[in-house]
């Protein structure tokens, strides 16, 4: 794929993606879509819900883990995925082949994406729901909002669930 | 295949307005491309990202991401989009006669 096959006249002008996991392998794909969003253009908003608001926490976004039971991507026995410190071995495996592709980790793309432009908003319901503050969070989070806040951002665009 | 005309010269482009020979663009082309792109006028800080592009294609073969741009180029994150508000890499690339750089990151 070249691009060459895209149609100019039909564009995607806005995106609001909702993060709701909290694993590894949950919250990437949200980011290297809301930064490829940027990186061509487009508006986007990133609304961190339920575990996905461990990406935006102070505290616990630097130890975000790869799943490794319930996991059948990755092709180990269930056993194994939850022997003690798997968990930590794969992701630091992860890290490591990410770093040679230079995807940056989880905290460097948060405050990369919030540079491009993009809005980082938490949800309300999944605050209160685990007992948080504002002050948990990073400081690039513009907000903490209701559901039909979100909607009334994502008017007019496309929105993604991850 | 489309083609432009850009400070009087036909050149070959893609679907998307990227020069497909890099060779054909000459500096006196970038402030038409920019301001087709909505860039007008082009600064002092537009020309260094833009030389910058030309050089790392000229080296690389290839157009860096915004991530790679911004660390090898010394130019932050947030001024890349102050300047090229519809995507630095893509925008910088296309003025700067370039293929689009076609990195995920």
């Amino acid at each position: 794929m070249n691009g060459d096959n895209v149609p100019t006249d039909d564009t995607i002008e806005k995106v609001s993606i909702i993060v709701s996991k909290g694993s590894l392998e949950g919250i990437y794909p949200a980011l290297i879509m809301a930064n490829g969003a940027r990186a061509e253009g487009i508006e986007a908003n990133l609304f961190f819900t339920f575990f996905g608001l461990d990406a935006i926490h102070k505290a616990r976004h630097e130890h975000i883990k790869l799943a490794t039971v319930g996991n059948p991507g990755l092709h180990l026995a269930t056993w194994a995925g939850g022997l003690p410190g798997m968990s930590s071995v794969m992701t630091q495996y992860m890290s490591r082949k990410m770093d040679d592709l230079d995807i940056p980790p989880i905290p460097e793309f948060i405050e990369m994406i919030a540079d491009t432009g993009a809005g980082l908003y938490a949800c309300q319901a999944s605050v209160d729901l685990f007992g948080l503050t504002r002050d948990d969070f990073i400081d690039q989070v513009k907000d903490i909002i209701t559901v039909g806040e979100f909607y009334r951002m994502a008017a007019g665009g496309q929105i993604i669930f991850t | 295949m489309p083609s432009k005309v850009y400070a009087g010269i036909e050149v070959a482009v893609d679907s998307e307005g990227f020069f497909t020979d890099p060779e054909q663009w000459r500096e006196e082309m970038a402030p038409q491309i920019a301001a087709e792109s909505g860039i007008d006028p082009v600064t002092e800080r537009h020309w260094q990202v833009v030389k910058f592009m030309r050089h790392e294609y000229a080296e690389k073969g290839t157009g860096p991401s915004v991530r790679a741009l911004s660390k090898t180029s010394g130019v932050t994150i947030k001024e890349l989009y102050q300047l090229f508000p519809k995507g630095p890499a893509k925008l910088a690339a296309k003025i700067a006669g370039i293929p689009k750089p076609r990195g995920c990151i």
